[in-house]
């Protein structure tokens, strides 16, 4: 009898802790075979604990350099787009003009569309338009479909702003750069950086686009598909632990900024 | 430009103005002057071209329903919106190309528009920081205290009440001395008892301070509770004008009658008139109105709204009838509906005359022969009558009233 009212009383906490394990347990995987030391060229069975990797992130060929050029991607993408996206998101909301209620609907296609289909066509645009496939033309297709997700998180941000602060900021003297800097960028702010993050975590990611659009360039996710097929280096699994673990700390590191700050209120 | 110290110098206060406005003012008497000023968008007449004049430091309240033009009329007075003709004269300097930011005048905006990412400090720094005033620390501990909120300073505006975040808003305009405070129904957001408290406090510094407050509300006791004069508009125009008192007793249209208080309409048809009284004719009755107190200019023959408010009129058994003096004016009826409100009762009363008089009695020695289906003659002293132009609709202002009220106690009223 009494486990099973233990377990009525703690149900909703007994189903959170196995969502949880069900997301983390891919990553513990990927960390703990950081420290393998596998015979032969495949990292899927455990063989015995070894530092090798972590001591060595850049030992395989191609694998940082690939690494480099996805951050530089996902770090100008990231930039483009939010500077893009925030100021369609402004026109949008703040605006009434011609083909407004189209751009609202064409701004969310990227989103509904296939990457696949996305990825092919705007492959063969640059191709019928002769553009070398590169660094540029990975860029392009990134900004293009980070557009979308920061268009959509700035504009819901700006439509629940009261347009009451920004006059409010005017008849208290701010001209209007002073209202843009002092009242309306605050007010923006976390729409425009949940954007920018949307942004780089999708950019730095992105393989179905990129593959249409790289050429001979190839970006860290590409490296990992290649690598995948004749034997994955037990690198790719520091890196990926890596980024978990700095994603991790900078959750952290926000959400201890936050309770402070409310602190001191 | 020199740091005002004190809040109670007109020298510093003009100062400060005259810096903001970047014009030469000599001291003017009229902080505001309308001319011809309206606004339109696209077929719609919010304003109809006005001219408003307001006397520098008066307490001055623009009256009227939502809708009416108020809101609009406040808000080219900051320059917030370009009226489509006329012009706006602040202390005799013509503004009406000023952008906001360039107006010596400040608003305490509906529901206060506080910046939420900022705590109340420098919420009100806000206006010295932006014109470079680098040591604002004094004068917004000194402005804090003004309105009472000095424990506050460090708190963000949602962790304050209704009450707090209406003081910091005040605090925040009257900190920069602007020429013109300007009110856009300020307490529409509090609950009745702090409504009261905010108008006093409103009141005590406005007195305190001295600055010209501009007050638009739907709320006619608060109009007349703060305002030395009161501007009654309807439909965007300015129907009248005038003090509190002037304007109950001697309304110049239904509108008015009817929006300030409540008042008892009579429709009559005017049978003589003799020098200084007419003498009015309805169902059979006569009443008499003095000649001053009469509108419209009539003659006998011509139609006239005899006018009179509910606690003028003396209520008296029909079976008293014989004790009521000569010369007053009488009106015979029936108690329709009687109710206890503690200071008064008021009653009801179908007349041929009127369907519905209204009428207080304060409740000194109470008649317990008054009660519904009694009936009564109604009497009152003819110098509070007051004749209006039988033109008009009769019921103006009534609706828009209980509109008004009812948006009070849900969310504070929509805005014109």
């Amino acid at each position: 009898m009494r486990p099973i009212r233990w377990l009525r009383k703690n149900l909703v906490v007994v189903f959170g802790v196995l969502t949880l394990v069900y997301l983390i347990v891919p990553n513990l995987v990927v960390l703990l075979f950081s420290f393998n030391k596998p015979n032969g060229r495949y990292n899927y069975t455990w063989t015995r604990f070894s530092t090798d990797a972590w001591q060595h992130p850049c030992g395989v060929a191609g694998m940082c350099d690939s690494l480099t050029l996805s951050l530089k991607l996902a770090v100008y993408a990231t930039i483009g787009a939010t500077v893009l996206g925030t100021m369609t998101a402004f026109a949008l909301a703040r605006y009434r003009f011609r083909g407004r209620a189209t751009t609202n609907m064409l701004i969310f296609l990227p989103m509904a569309m296939p990457e696949v289909v996305m990825g092919a066509s705007l492959g063969t645009l640059f191709l019928n338009m002769r553009i070398q496939f590169g660094f540029w033309t990975i860029l392009i297709a990134h900004i293009m479909f980070c557009l979308s997700f920061v268009v959509v998180a700035v504009k819901a941000r700006v439509m629940s702003m009261d347009p009451r602060l920004e006059q409010a900021a005017q008849d208290l003297y701010a001209s209007p750069t002073q209202t843009f800097l002092r009242v309306t960028l605050p007010l923006a702010a976390p729409g425009i950086a949940a954007g920018a993050l949307l942004s780089f975590a999708l950019s730095f990611d992105d393989y179905i686009i990129t593959s249409f659009n790289a050429g001979n360039t190839v970006t860290f996710p590409m490296f990992v598909w290649g690598s995948a097929q004749r034997g994955t280096p037990v690198q790719v699994n520091v890196i990926g632990t890596a980024m978990f673990v700095i994603a991790v700390l900078l959750v952290l590191a926000g959400q201890l900024l936050g309770s402070s700050r409310r602190k001191v209120r | 430009m020199t740091t005002p110290e004190t809040l109670n110098g007109p020298a510093d206060k003009d100062a400060a103005a005259t810096a903001v406005s970047g014009t030469a003012a000599e001291a003017p008497a009229d902080a505001v002057r309308l001319t011809g000023i309206s606004k339109t968008y696209g077929s719609f007449t919010a304003v109809h071209p006005l001219d408003l004049t307001v006397p520098a430091g008066s307490f001055f309240a623009l009256l009227g329903a939502s809708g009416c033009g108020k809101t609009t009329t406040l808000r080219m007075i900051a320059g917030l919106e370009d009226p489509s003709s006329g012009s706006v004269r602040l202390g005799g300097a013509d503004v009406t190309a000023l952008p906001p930011y360039k107006r010596p005048v400040n608003t305490v905006f509906q529901n206060y528009a506080l910046f939420p990412h900022l705590d109340v400090f420098e919420n009100v720094a806000f206006g010295l920081r932006r014109r470079g005033i680098k040591s604002v620390k004094k004068q917004v501990a000194e402005m804090l205290d003004l309105v009472q909120l000095g424990a506050l300073a460090r708190r963000k505006p949602h962790q304050l009440s209704g009450g707090q975040q209406q003081r910091v808003a005040v605090a925040r305009a009257l900190i920069n001395q602007p020429q013109v405070l300007l009110l856009d129904e300020p307490l529409g957001a509090l609950d009745l008892k702090l409504r009261r408290q905010m108008q006093l406090e409103l009141k005590r510094i406005q007195t305190e301070v001295g600055i010209t407050f501009i007050h638009v509300t739907h709320d006619q006791e608060e109009a007349m509770t703060m305002a030395d004069t009161v501007a009654v508009m309807n439909a965007g125009r300015v129907e009248q004008m005038g003090a509190p008192a002037d304007l109950y007793e001697n309304p110049a249209s239904t509108f008015v009658a009817n929006f300030l208080g409540t008042s008892n309409l009579i429709e009559t048809e005017v049978l003589g008139a003799d020098g200084d009284t007419l003498t009015l004719g309805a169902a059979g009755e006569r009443l008499t109105l003095p000649a001053a107190r009469c509108r419209p200019d009539v003659t006998a023959g011509g139609r006239v709204l005899a006018g009179v408010r509910p606690e003028k009129i003396t209520l008296a058994h029909a079976d008293d009838a014989d004790a009521i003096p000569a010369g007053r004016n009488q009106v015979r009826g029936t108690i329709v509906d009687s109710s206890f409100i503690g200071v008064s009762t008021q009653f009801v009363i179908d007349s041929p005359v009127c369907p519905e008089l209204e009428v207080f009695v304060p409740n000194v020695e109470r008649d317990g022969r008054l009660l519904p289906g009694a009936p009564v003659v109604l009497h009152w002293n003819p110098e509070h009558t007051f004749g209006l132009d039988a033109a008009q609709d009769i019921d103006a202002g009534t609706d828009t009233d209980t509109d008004a009220e009812s948006g009070t106690a849900s969310a504070g009223g929509g805005a014109a």
